[in-house]
């Protein structure tokens, strides 16, 4: 059983009078604990396709099912929930909670969008904190962490609920290459731990090496190698 | 939901300079307020009580139409012997009422044997007539203080009119009065002490005893101009005289209309108009903190939201619900309006406080020395507080639902 699948995946944006198509209409699979990257270059789909698998975004045409879930036919509040229980996201540029430490953000799931009670959500977060290497960071702000420290906290975050799907949209374009490296790494160490999948997108030839599948998208279509499985 | 607190008292920490400004005109506001309420009332107050307590009672009946000729004083609209009585008993059965008072009022020449002047007045019971009005044994200057407020043959003389007669305590005088059938009577009375002028158009009012007044008057029955009421509650005036309206209302003359009428003081000094305007400043200025604080609070939040697009679209990506979005903003609005308002609910105590240690005295017309003392009442500083609160809260309502109805996609690509 597919975790993702989509079929016929269209986008387009309509600014004014003139049709924005951003994706033009994609097929791709998905299994349950891979390793998945979206490359390509800037403007080529990677964050609308990543958007519709996450139900921020509406598909124009085609279908496309999480979970078992036609995501297409949620409205706002049930793809709010529906996010909120299945998915963690890992944004290019952190979004940590500025007034919240490591520790807060990464309880936040668990306090605003899910109701845990506090000796599970503490055990929870400390096992989160360790898992990627920050419990020694627990108390700082974001300011007062680095860039691939603050990505460690988002991935902590994304995992906390026991999300199936982790959806990453560039999440190592702000980061040096060996930061990135060990974020990728860390994905990836999680994924093998918890058996989560994690879907991202990058285009970094360096970054896109670590994903075990590929899908090239090239001007919002799937280019011709698409879907190769690596070692 | 502790959380949402926290989150809200963070984020307004983080922003200490704006918080502080928009809390700091909050509590000026509140401030202001209340300390207007304070000192406003206890003026009203005062006043209030002067002109009841010393003059004019809660409340006056008289037969109809005398009020409307008040300024004659006539002697042909007085009430008779047995309507007096039928109407002292409705108003000693009324359990509002403290005290009754009947008065025969006439205009009288007062002479000192080289000089003369006009005078208003009063006859009345001595402990009825000081009974309704608790202050005017007070107000007796000099002469006889203590006991009864006057015996027969006794007169009170307004202190001004004294001393342009050059009379003091002891001293005989002679009122000369013209009765109802127009003729003319004299009589010799002691001057038992000058009464200190009150607020208001009583300068010219002397008392004598009303039997010397019915004496003076060659009255043949004893009649009444009109009966001063106290109430126990001043704040039951209103309902209090809608009610004797009504039992009054039934008391009839020979032609079938209602042969008496009611007034409440208010009806009958000016001051009620400038008690009027102090609560009408009072609302206005309620309506400036109101303006004050729902600009100030939804400028913050606006800005508050405005500036944290990206983290709203963050923590809606990932799946917090928009009705704890709104939550979050309208927690931060609230916060900032109960801080700013608590602040000011104890600047204003502190300063009501410091106003009563300082004794602030002050000059109302003839009266010097009313002692200032303001006072806040709870339900008024309650009510305000919980109208800042509330404004509060509605100011951050449009920003809030702003922030919660946010498309992630679109606050995520804000720059
Ligand atoms: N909200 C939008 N409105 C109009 N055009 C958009 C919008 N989002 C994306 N696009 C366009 O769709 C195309 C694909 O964008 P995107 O998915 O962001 O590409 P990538 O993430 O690969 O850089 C681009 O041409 C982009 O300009
Ligand atoms: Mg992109």
């Amino acid at each position: 059983m597919s975790l993702i699948h989509a079929e016929g995946l269209t986008k387009t944006y309509r600014i004014g009078d003139i049709d924005v198509p951003a994706v033009r209409g994609v097929d791709f699979t998905i299994e349950p604990a891979s390793f998945v990257a979206f490359v390509g270059p800037s403007g080529s789909g990677k964050s609308t396709v990543l958007n519709m698998i996450g139900c921020l975004d509406h598909p124009t045409s085609g279908h496309i099912s999480v979970l078992d879930t036609d995501v297409a036919s949620l409205d706002r509040r049930a793809s709010a929930t529906f996010r909120g229980n299945h998915i963690g996201f890992i944004f290019q540029d952190f979004n940590l909670i500025p007034v919240f430490t490591a520790y807060e953000n990464i309880e936040y799931p668990l306090i605003m969008v899910q109701n845990w009670p506090p000796e599970k959500r503490r055990t929870q977060v400390l096992a989160m904190l360790d898992a990627v290497g920050m419990a020694d960071q627990a108390n700082k702000r974001p300011d007062q962490l680095s860039g691939g420290q603050k990505q460690r906290v988002a991935v902590a975050r994304a995992l906390v609920s026991n999300s199936k799907l982790v959806l990453a949209d560039e999440p190592t374009a702000n980061l040096d290459h060996d930061t990135a490296h060990r974020i990728i790494e860390l994905m990836k160490k999680m994924r093998d731990q918890l058996g989560t999948t994690f879907v991202f997108s990058t285009h970094d030839p360096k970054v896109m090496r670590e994903a075990e599948v590929t899908y090239t998208l090239e001007d919002g279509r799937m280019a011709a190698n698409s879907g190769v499985t690596h070692a | 939901m502790l959380k949402l607190i926290q989150l809200a008292a963070r984020n307004l920490l983080r922003y200490q300079r704006r918080s502080l400004l928009t809390s700091l005109l909050i509590v000026i506001g509140v401030a202001a307020v209340l300390l207007f309420m304070a000192i406003s009332g206890s003026f009203k107050q005062l006043m209030i009580g002067q002109i009841t307590d010393s003059m004019l009672g809660h409340l006056q009946l008289h037969r109809r139409g005398y009020v409307a000729s008040i300024e004659s004083l006539p002697l042909n609209m007085n009430m008779a012997p047995q309507m007096v009585a039928r109407v002292t008993k409705e108003l000693q059965q009324e359990p509002a009422v403290a005290a009754v008072s009947p008065r025969i009022k006439f205009g009288a020449m007062f002479s000192n044997f080289t000089e003369t002047t006009s005078l208003r007045i009063n006859g009345v019971e001595p402990e009825a007539e000081a009974a309704v009005l608790p202050l005017l044994p007070g107000r007796r200057l000099d002469g006889t203080r203590d006991g009864a407020l006057l015996a027969r043959g006794e007169l009170l003389v307004p202190v001004l009119v004294a001393r342009g007669l050059k009379v003091s305590p002891g001293d005989t005088v002679v009122l000369i009065a013209t009765n109802r059938d127009g003729s003319v009577n004299g009589k010799t009375f002691k001057v038992r002490s000058t009464l200190e002028s009150a607020t208001g158009p009583g300068g010219r009012d002397g008392y004598i005893h009303i039997e010397d007044a019915r004496e003076l008057l060659r009255m043949a029955e004893p009649e009444v101009s009109e009966i001063a009421v106290r109430l126990k509650d001043p704040q039951m005036l209103d309902p209090v005289a809608v009610r004797l309206q009504a039992t009054f209302d039934g008391v009839k003359n020979k032609m079938g209309q209602p042969a008496l009428e009611l007034h409440t003081w208010e009806r009958l000094s000016p001051f009620a108009n400038i008690a009027k305007m102090i609560d009408v400043l009072t609302l206005a200025i309620k309506i400036m903190l109101v303006s004050i604080v729902l600009v100030a609070v939804m400028n913050v939040m606006i800005m508050a939201v405005y500036e944290r697009i990206r983290e709203i679209g963050a923590i809606a990506a990932i799946g917090t619900p928009p009705g704890r979005i709104l939550g979050m903003f309208l927690a931060e609005g609230l916060m900032l309006g109960t801080a700013g308002t608590m602040i000011g609910v104890a600047v204003s105590l502190a300063a009501v406080w410091a106003l009563n240690i300082w004794q602030i005295t002050y000059a109302f017309g003839q009266q010097k020395g009313l002692l200032l003392a303001p006072a806040l009442g709870a339900g008024d500083v309650l009510a305000t507080a919980a109208i800042v609160i509330v404004v509060a809260g509605l100011a951050s309502l449009q920003p809030a639902w702003k922030a919660s109805r946010m498309d992630p996609i679109t606050a995520l690509r804000h720059v």
